[in-house]
C-alpha cells in the first residue's frame, strides 16, 4: 500500500477507508510468512470494532523496510544480542545461554507478557534483570538501554507471528483496570489522554504525523527519528512528553500496567518485533 | 578492534548462469568520523571501515573506498553477473588494521 492511496481513503471514507484500502493491498509478508495486521477488536475494547498494527499507517518506503529482515535496521541489534546472549557477565559465571541454551525456546513469551508473578506485574525487561541479578550476579541492564532493547528484541523475535494474548482475568484484573483508567485520564498541560488520539482519532494527520491505534505488538520497534530500538515505556514517555505531561517511571508501576491494558487492546494482532517504524 | 562490529550479507543461495544477482552487505560499525568531540572537548580519533571488496572466486567484482562521511553501519547493494558456482567473498578494512570477513557460496541451477 503506498500512502497516497491510504489518504484517498481517508478523504473518500473517513476511518472505513482504512479497511477498505489497507486490507487490500498491503499485505506484511516477511519470508513468505504473512503476519495479520488487522483484526476485530476483543470484546475488552469497546470503542474499537478494527484493530489494526501501526505498520498499516506508515509510508511505502517505512512499511518496505519491515518485509525482509536484511533491509530491517532493526536485525542490527538482534544480531548484537545473539553474541550477549552467551556473553559470560556476573559474579556467577553464567551467560544467559547457559540456563536458556537455545533462545528459540523463548517462541511464545513475548504475546503473553506483561503477566503477573506472585504480587507482581513483570514485563521482559524485568525477567532479563531478574536473571542477571539473581542467577548471574551480574548488574541489570537500564530498562531502555542499547543491551537491553537488543535482548528483548532477539527474545521477542522468535515469537514472531503469534497473536498477541495477555492475561486479564484473575491476578492480573487488578492492574488492567488500573490501566484502563491511565489510558482514559487526561493529564499534562495540553489535557489529552491517550484514547484522544490513538482511539477517538486514529488514522487522521496530526499535523505531520499519521496517527496509530497505538499498538504496541511490534516492539521493540526501530525508529527512523532516532536510528535505535525503542522500547515500549520509552515510547509512553515519548508520548506523555508531547502532551507536556510529566513522564512515569520506565519500569515503574503506571507503565507496567498501561503496558498491559493496551497489549490487550491489541488481542489477535501478530508480534511484529523488532518492527520498523518512524 | 572496534566493539560490536558484524559483517551481514545477503546472496541468492542459487543462480541460473549468466544471471544478474543482488547482492546487500552491511556492516554494523560506528564509523567514527574524526570530527566529533567528547565530553572533555578532545577530539574523538577517526575509527571508520575505509575499504569494502568482494570478490568471485578470485575475481574482483567491486572494491570501494569509504570516506568519513558515510554513516554508521555502512550498507552496499550492488549487482554482479555469476558465470558459473563459486564462492563470494567479502573483505571489510578498519582503520585500526582489522580486518573482517565472510563468503557465500553460489550454485548453478
Amino acid at each position: 500500500m503506498n500512502i497516497k492511496a491510504l489518504l484517498a481513503g481517508i478523504t473518500c471514507f473517513g476511518v472505513a477507508g482504512l479497511a477498505a484500502h489497507a486490507g487490500q493491498d498491503a499485505k506484511l509478508s516477511i519470508d513468505g510468512e504473512v503476519l495479520t495486521t488487522q483484526a476485530a477488536a476483543p470484546a475488552h475494547t469497546e470503542n474499537l470494532d478494527e484493530i489494526y498494527s501501526g505498520w498499516l499507517f506508515r509510508s511505502g518506503e517505512t512499511q518496505a523496510l519491515q518485509l525482509d529482515d536484511f533491509d530491517n535496521p532493526g536485525f542490527v541489534f538482534v544480531d548484537q544480542a545473539i553474541d550477549e546472549y552467551s556473553k559470560v557477565d556476573g559474579s556467577a559465571g553464567k551467560s544467559c545461554a547457559s540456563c536458556h541454551e537455545n533462545v528459540e525456546d523463548f517462541a511464545g513469551l513475548r504475546p503473553t507478557l506483561p503477566r503477573v508473578e506472585g504480587a507482581e506485574l513483570v514485563s521482559m525487561e524485568d525477567l532479563i534483570n531478574n536473571c542477571r541479578t539473581e542467577r548471574m550476579g551480574a548488574e541489570p541492564w537500564k530498562w531502555s538501554g542499547g543491551k537491553m532493547t537488543g535482548m528483548t528484541a532477539l527474545i521477542g523475535v522468535q515469537s514472531r507471528g503469534l497473536p498477541m494474548s495477555v492475561a486479564i482475568d484473575g491476578a492480573a484484573a487488578p492492574f488492567w483496570e488500573k490501566g484502563k483508567e491511565l489510558y482514559y485520564k487526561r493529564v499534562g498541560q495540553l489535557d489529552m489522554s491517550c484514547s484522544n488520539c490513538h482511539e477517538d482519532n486514529y488514522n487522521k494527520m496530526i499535523r505531520a504525523d499519521h496517527l496509530s491505534q497505538g499498538q504496541i505488538n511490534g516492539f521493540p520497534t526501530y525508529r527512523l527519528k532516532n536510528a535505535k530500538l525503542n522500547s515500549i515505556h520509552a515510547r509512553f514517555k515519548g508520548c506523555m512528553k508531547n502532551i507536556r505531561a510529566q513522564p512515569f517511571k520506565e519500569g515503574g508501576d503506571e507503565f507496567k500496567s498501561l503496558e498491559l491494558y493496551i497489549a490487550s487492546r491489541a488481542e489477535g494482532l501478530a508480534v511484529e518485533t523488532p518492527s520498523v517504524r518512524n | 578492534m572496534a566493539s560490536g562490529v558484524k559483517p551481514r550479507v545477503k546472496v541468492p543461495k542459487t543462480a541460473a548462469a549468466g544471471e544478474t544477482i543482488t547482492i546487500k552487505t552491511l556492516i554494523s560499525h560506528k564509523m567514527e568520523s574524526g570530527q566529533r568531540k567528547d565530553k572533555e572537548g578532545v577530539l574523538i580519533p577517526r575509527s571508520i571501515i575505509n575499504r569494502f571488496t568482494a570478490d568471485f572466486n578470485g575475481q574482483n567484482v567491486i572494491d570501494i573506498t569509504i570516506e568519513p562521511a558515510v554513516s554508521t553501519n555502512p550498507y552496499f547493494e550492488f549487482e554482479a553477473i555469476v558465470p558459473e558456482a563459486g564462492e563470494f567473498k567479502f573483505t571489510w578494512y578498519d582503520d585500526d588494521g582489522s580486518v573482517y570477513e565472510t563468503s557465500k557460496q553460489i550454485t548453478i541451477t
